[in-house]
Parts: C-alpha cells; sequence; structure tokens
C-alpha cells in the first residue's frame, strides 16, 4: 500500500537535511510502528507523508496504492485516503467539531464524485463512532480543539480518523499527552480500525502504546534513516536498552 | 442598497466592460443636465412634483453643501470626486439594459449561479429589459406575491412606499421626521444627498403594530430605479416593532460610481427597529479598477423610553465603503446593537464601524464587529462610545476582531471612547488573528479544499453576527462570504 524508497528531505526554509534515504514498505492489514529519539525525523515523515509545504523532497519516492504521492495536493492525498491523527491538533475557533466532521466528510466523497451523506445517516455515523471513543454530544458542539484537554483532542483525532475510514492511518506520538485510561481508549479505538485492507504507521516514543497498539513490524529511525526492523519484540528490547546503541550505529 | 429594483433598469458594466458587452446608452436626450447647481435642483424637485418646502429643503442643503469641505480623516483614498461632472437627474427609462442574459458578463452569471439565484431573478438583477426576459411567469409570480403582500400590510396600517410617494400622499409625515435624525448639515455627503435625493423608502408603523412580516427592499422590485442618492425614513411609533431588510446578497452593478445614501430610523416609546443589510455592490475588477464608492450615513435615534435599535450588516462590495450605523440613545432604558461583518478582498477599502451615544438614563449597547480582510485590501473600524453627563448607568459592551488573509491585507481598529458620567461602564475588547499556515494544513489534511478551509474558517470567526441576521438572510449571507472571499489563498 505505502512504498518509500531512498527518501531524502529538508526543511524548506533553511536546507537542513532531516531525511537521508528512507526506505519503507507497509503493506495492507499491517501495523508498523515507528520509534527513534527526539530528532530522527519521525514526525518530519509524517508531514511530508501528508503533503506539508514545510519540507523538501530532494531525492527519493513515495507511492500510495502505486501512485505517485509526492505529486498529490494534501486534500488529494486525504481523499485517496491518507489521514494523519496530529501530535498537535489544531484548533478551529467558531467551528462545532460536528460542523467540521461534516464539512471534512462531504469534501472527501465530492473529490471521490459520490454524493453528499443525508444528515440522518450523518448523524447516526457519528453517534455510533462518538460512543465508542467516549465522545459526548456536549463535545460535538464545541469548537474544534479549542479548549479540549489533551485526552479530548487525541479522542477528537481518533473519532476523525473512524469516520474518515481512511486506507493508510499514520499516527503521530497519539500517546503524548495521555493518561492511562485516555491511552486504553484511544488505542481501543484505534484497534477497531485495524482490518486487512487498511494499513498502519504508528509512530512513537515509548513503548508503552505498543502495549495496546501491538504492532506486526518495528523500525527504528534515527537521524534520518531506518536502521534496525524487528517484531514487536524490538520495541521492548528498546524500551530496556535506550536508543544508544542506534544512535551510534547510523553515526 | 434596494439594489434589487436599482439594477432592474440600470445594471450595466462599469468602465472597463462598458465596450466589452456593447452597453451603448445614448445619455443626454434622457438625463438633466450635468452639474450640481440650484437649476439642477430645482429641475429634479420640479420634476418628482415635490412640494415647495421641500424644494427649499433641497435648496438650503444644496447652500450648505457648497461651503463645506470633503473630510479626509478616514482611512480611504480615492480620486477627487468632480461633483459637476455628475447627473442628478436621469429618467428611469433613460439606460438601455442588455437584450438577454447572452449579453451578461459570465462572471457575473457564474456567480448568481454559485448563489442558486433562479433565472428569472438573474434577468432582473442583470437588468436585462423586461420586454425580453424568458421566465415571464417567474417574475409575474412575484409581482402577485408583492400585492398579496401589501394588502396584508395595509390591513395592519403600516405605510410602506417609495419616500417620492409619501411626500405626495403623507406629506405631514414626511415633514415632521425627515432630517430629524441626520440633519441637513450634518456631514459632506448627508447634505449632498438631502439637496439631490432621488428616492429610497419610506416606513411607518402605526401605535401598538407589530409589522407581520419583514419589511424587504426585494418587494419594492417592481417601482422605479431609486438612484444613487437613496434617502430612507423609518418611524416606529410607540410599541410598535418593525424588521427591515436591505439589499441583497447578488453583486450588483451599476452605471453609477458615487453613492451616497441617508437612512434614519426613529424609535419612539417601547418601539424597536431591526435593521439589516447585505450590501454587495461592484467592488472593482481584479486591478481595483471601475467599482463602486459608498458614503452612507445611517443612524437611529431611540427617541423614546425603552426603545430599540439594531443594526446588523454585512459588507462585501463597493471599492470604497464610509459607513457608520449608530444609534442616539435619548430615551430613558433605550437600548441600540450594532452586529457587523466586513469583508474586504482585492484592492477594496473599507472604513466602517458605528457610534453609541448615550443620553438617555440607564441606557445600554452592544457593538460586534468582525472584519475580515484579505487580497490588497485596507479594513478599518473606527467607532464612538460616548455617555452624556445625564447618562447615568450607561452601560457598553464591544467587541472588535480582526482576521487576515494573506499578507498584503491591512486591519485597524480606532475605537474612541468618551464618557462625562463616572457610573458609566463601558468595556472593550479586541482581538486580530490570521489564518494560520497550521490551520490551513490541518484542513487540508481532512480532505477540504483550499476554499472550503477559508470558508470554514472564516464562518467559524463570523458566527456569532451571522446569528443576528434572519434566518433566510443568514444562509445567502454565509455563501456570499465565502464567494467574495475566493481566490484570497493560493
Amino acid at each position: 500500500m505505502l512504498e518509500i524508497k531512498n527518501l531524502h528531505a529538508r526543511i524548506a526554509e533553511d536546507e537542513t537535511e532531516i531525511l537521508r534515504g528512507v526506505n519503507l514498505t507497509v503493506n495492507a492489514g499491517e501495523v508498523h510502528a515507528i520509534m527513534g529519539p527526539n530528532g530522527s525525523g519521525k514526525s518530519t515523515l509524517s508531514y511530508i507523508l501528508a503533503g506539508k509545504d514545510d519540507y523538501e523532497v530532494t531525492e527519493g519516492e513515495v507511492l500510495f496504492n502505486g501512485e505517485n504521492m509526492l505529486e498529490m495536493e494534501p486534500d488529494e492525498r486525504a481523499a485517496a485516503g491518507m489521514f494523519l491523527a496530529f501530535q498537535y491538533p489544531i484548533e478551529i475557533p467558531g467551528v462545532a467539531t460536528m460542523e467540521f466532521l461534516k464539512t471534512a466528510m462531504n469534501a472527501q466523497r465530492k473529490a471521490r464524485g459520490e454524493d453528499t451523506l443525508s444528515i440522518p445517516d450523518f448523524m447516526k455515523r457519528v453517534k455510533e463512532a462518538a460512543s465508542h471513543l467516549n465522545v459526548s454530544m456536549d463535545m460535538l458542539k464545541r469548537p474544534l480543539n479549542v479548549g479540549f484537554s489533551g485526552g479530548e483532542k487525541k479522542r477528537a483525532e481518533i473519532l476523525q480518523m473512524s469516520l474518515l475510514e481512511p486506507k493508510l492511518c499514520v499516527l503521530d506520538e497519539t500517546d503524548s499527552g495521555l493518561d492511562i485510561d485516555a491511552l486504553r481508549i484511544v488505542s481501543e479505538g484505534v484497534n477497531k480500525l485495524r482490518g486487512p485492507d487498511r494499513a498502519m504507521v504508528v509512530i512513537t516514543h515509548y513503548q508503552r502504546l505498543l502495549d495496546h497498539i501491538v504492532p506486526d513490524v518495528v523500525h527504528v529511525l534515527s537521524k534520518g534513516r531506518i536502521v534496525k526492523t524487528g517484531d514487536k519484540d524490538l520495541a521492548l528490547e528498546l524500551e530496556k536498552n535506550g536508543y544508544a546503541d542506534y544512535i551510534d550505529t547510523a553515526a | 442598497m434596494p439594489a434589487v429594483q436599482e439594477t432592474i433598469d440600470t445594471v450595466k458594466a462599469i468602465d472597463v466592460d462598458q465596450y466589452k458587452y456593447g452597453f451603448v446608452t445614448d445619455i443626454e436626450s434622457e438625463k438633466g443636465a450635468k452639474g450640481l447647481s440650484e437649476e439642477t435642483v430645482r429641475f429634479l424637485s420640479a420634476k418628482k412634483n415635490e412640494p415647495e418646502w421641500m424644494t427649499e429643503w433641497r435648496l438650503d442643503a444644496l447652500r450648505r453643501f457648497q461651503q463645506m469641505e470633503e473630510p479626509s480623516w478616514a482611512r480611504v483614498s480615492y480620486p477627487k470626486i468632480d461633483f459637476d461632472d455628475l447627473y442628478y437627474w436621469a429618467s428611469p427609462k433613460s439606460v438601455e439594459g442588455p437584450k438577454s442574459l447572452d449579453e451578461v458578463d459570465p462572471e457575473l452569471l457564474a456567480t448568481y449561479a454559485k448563489l442558486g439565484i433562479p433565472l428569472a431573478e438573474q434577468e432582473i438583477l442583470a437588468g436585462v429589459e423586461p420586454k425580453n426576459r424568458v421566465a415571464v411567469d417567474a417574475v409575474f409570480d412575484s409581482v402577485s406575491v408583492v400585492t398579496t403582500f401589501k394588502e396584508e400590510l395595509k390591513k395592519a396600517g403600516v405605510i410602506f412606499c417609495s419616500i417620492s410617494e409619501a411626500l405626495r400622499e403623507y406629506p405631514d409625515l414626511v415633514k415632521k421626521f425627515l432630517g430629524t435624525v441626520v440633519p441637513v448639515t450634518d456631514n459632506y455627503y448627508a447634505t449632498l444627498n438631502s439637496a439631490v435625493f432621488s428616492d429610497g423608502s419610506f416606513v411607518y408603523i402605526p401605535e401598538g403594530v407589530r409589522c407581520p412580516m419583514e419589511l424587504s427592499t426585494y418587494f419594492r422590485i417592481n417601482e422605479q430605479n431609486t438612484g444613487q442618492f437613496e434617502r430612507t425614513l423609518i418611524i416606529a411609533d410607540k410599541g410598535s416593532y418593525v424588521s427591515y431588510l436591505e439589499g441583497c446578497t447578488a453583486p450588483q452593478r451599476d452605471e453609477n460610481q458615487l453613492h451616497a445614501a441617508v437612512v434614519e430610523l426613529i424609535a419612539l416609546d417601547d418601539a424597536e427597529i431591526k435593521y439589516s443589510t447585505v450590501q454587495n455592490w461592484f467592488p472593482g475588477d481584479k486591478d481595483g479598477k471601475g467599482g463602486i464608492y459608498n458614503f452612507v450615513t445611517k443612524r437611529g435615534d431611540c427617541r423614546g423610553k425603552n426603545s430599540k435599535i439594531s443594526w446588523t450588516q454585512v459588507e462585501t462590495g463597493s471599492a470604497i465603503t464610509w459607513k457608520y450605523p449608530s444609534c442616539i440613545l435619548r430615551g430613558d432604558n433605550s437600548r441600540g446593537e450594532f452586529y457587523s461583518i466586513a469583508v474586504s478582498n482585492g484592492h477594496q477599502q473599507i472604513d466602517s464601524g458605528t457610534k453609541m451615544i448615550h443620553l438617555g438614563k440607564n441606557t445600554s449597547s452592544r457593538v460586534i464587529s468582525k472584519g475580515i480582510s484579505a487580497g490588497k485590501s485596507e479594513n478599518t473600524y473606527r467607532g464612538l462610545i460616548s455617555a452624556h453627563r445625564k447618562a447615568s448607568n450607561a452601560r457598553n459592551f464591544t467587541q472588535c476582531d480582526s482576521l487576515l488573509i494573506g499578507q498584503e491585507c491591512g486591519a485597524h481598529t480606532v475605537p474612541y471612547i468618551e464618557s462625562k458620567n463616572a457610573s458609566a461602564q463601558f468595556e472593550h475588547e479586541a482581538t486580530t488573528s490570521k489564518i494560520s499556515d497550521d490551520q490551513m494544513f490541518y484542513c487540508l489534511q481532512r480532505g477540504l479544499s483550499e476554499e472550503e478551509a477559508v470558508a470554514l474558517i472564516v464562518n467559524g470567526f463570523v458566527k456569532d453576527v451571522i446569528q443576528q441576521l434572519p434566518m433566510e438572510f443568514a444562509v445567502e449571507a454565509q455563501k456570499l462570504i465565502s464567494i467574495s472571499l475566493e481566490g484570497s489563498v493560493g
């Protein structure tokens, strides 16, 4: 589903090189975890996949279901099924969460040439998805992310993910800012979305998220390159020994 | 301004488009002489069969005008207006409209389509000549609506007619109230208007009557063209209520570049007037060429105790907007409100706001202003809140928010606060924000296009004001704001 080949990228403004040849293949049905120390390029990778224009790809390619994803606009990628759960979700003042959900769902449907959702159909879907994530009606009426607690923001991200039904989900440090209970709710929400047609890339610092969302493959990203790939036990090993070994390897 | 009927026969492309779309007019034979003089005013007044006192009133205004200087304090710039190069009277039939929609600027039609305006109405708005209109039935439908509408108003005792008609039919009422809120010498443009006003609306709601429907200029669609110097007078007698809608969301073009209107509202004891405006005059082309200059004086007088006047405006058009709908809170316990959305894009310049003049005891006012600037436009809020010596317990709350889109526009807030009474409580809050790149990226990542994202964020920003508009207006206004900001990103 997702093929990243020899991806090199830098910050557009000051040309600082961040990614130095990333290779990664994620197949449908798989969950890959990307771990690594601060500054290794994890968030940059997620932004490049989503199409943020602060970064410049200097070499390599990204294929999404065989198509050159780097040539697509961010909204085209979204309509094609790429979803990024933000580490720091953005506030949209004055726009009720419900209104935002409806606008986003219909925008993607429009881009795919599908009909606009009827109000009852939309409400049914929202209520169903919201109940699993412990999202109240009151929260849906509040402006998106404005005054939300850390846990509410992340639950709102996963709510959007489940309603938009993407093919590829990239979760950028979804565990940051969550207490144990919120972590459990969010992880359960993510696990519900696992399926044979869907791929996930879970970016995290810590192993604890991976106790809840158990990955098929674990990669270590260091200094802009994947330096080690293994199964879920690799995460446990990292938890014990830290990243020190890999930082040396990459240097 | 009333807009719909104003454009019935007169909508024409301005300047740059004139040759392109072939709107040619034989001007000399149908219009009065050029220039501003006593003869012009007498000619105009005579053509309208006005009573002698009205002619004198106009002449007095003209003499005052000739001694006045054009004000320069507003944050707008434009080439000097040559008042002797304008026509002040035109026969309604003098302007030839396009023969069919095929002759109308396709861009204008595209916008009509986006607003979902039915074909028959598009033809009226674009000024297609009546004999050439296709969907005649649809137009006649609206005529029958107008007739029913007028009958119902008559039953309630409400007077709703053009001001020219009111001068003939109800001269005493007009004489009693005209110029009592905006005096002849109030300001440069109001004085000009007093001398040469063309036409406008007159409304009188009798004591204790709640006007059975919202009065809209739309319902005067089949009456004559009101011209560029519009005059509106609305009187709500004791204990009455009226909601008045002015303008329309469809873009309007007009052959007259200068518009100087005056609107006077009078609310007597326990009366309430709600006045809503949507203004979408031609803002000029992408280089800032053409476009309407809109210098408007709007003022409401809460003359009686417990009276209330509320202004709501959505301003998206005009090259220059100079407009401060205000309230004089004369009656004890009276209340004034001003809700405004001012959108500027391209090369538009807006200098708009309000004045709340607290004179009576226990008066209160509320000001919510939302300015949105995009392109290379300049958008200024200018407001005055004042409490007179005797205005004990005056209260005001003001909130001015500005939203900037892009790098080349400007937003300015100029609040004046004057209190001569120690018990007055005035609050002012102001914010300026930008649509951030992060907000845009977030919305795009969820599948919204750039234009959908801007529309969503902007509609969130203006929500407080949109809620004040009558329902059917609110939906249209939201659409209009999105359309006005198209092309402002990317």
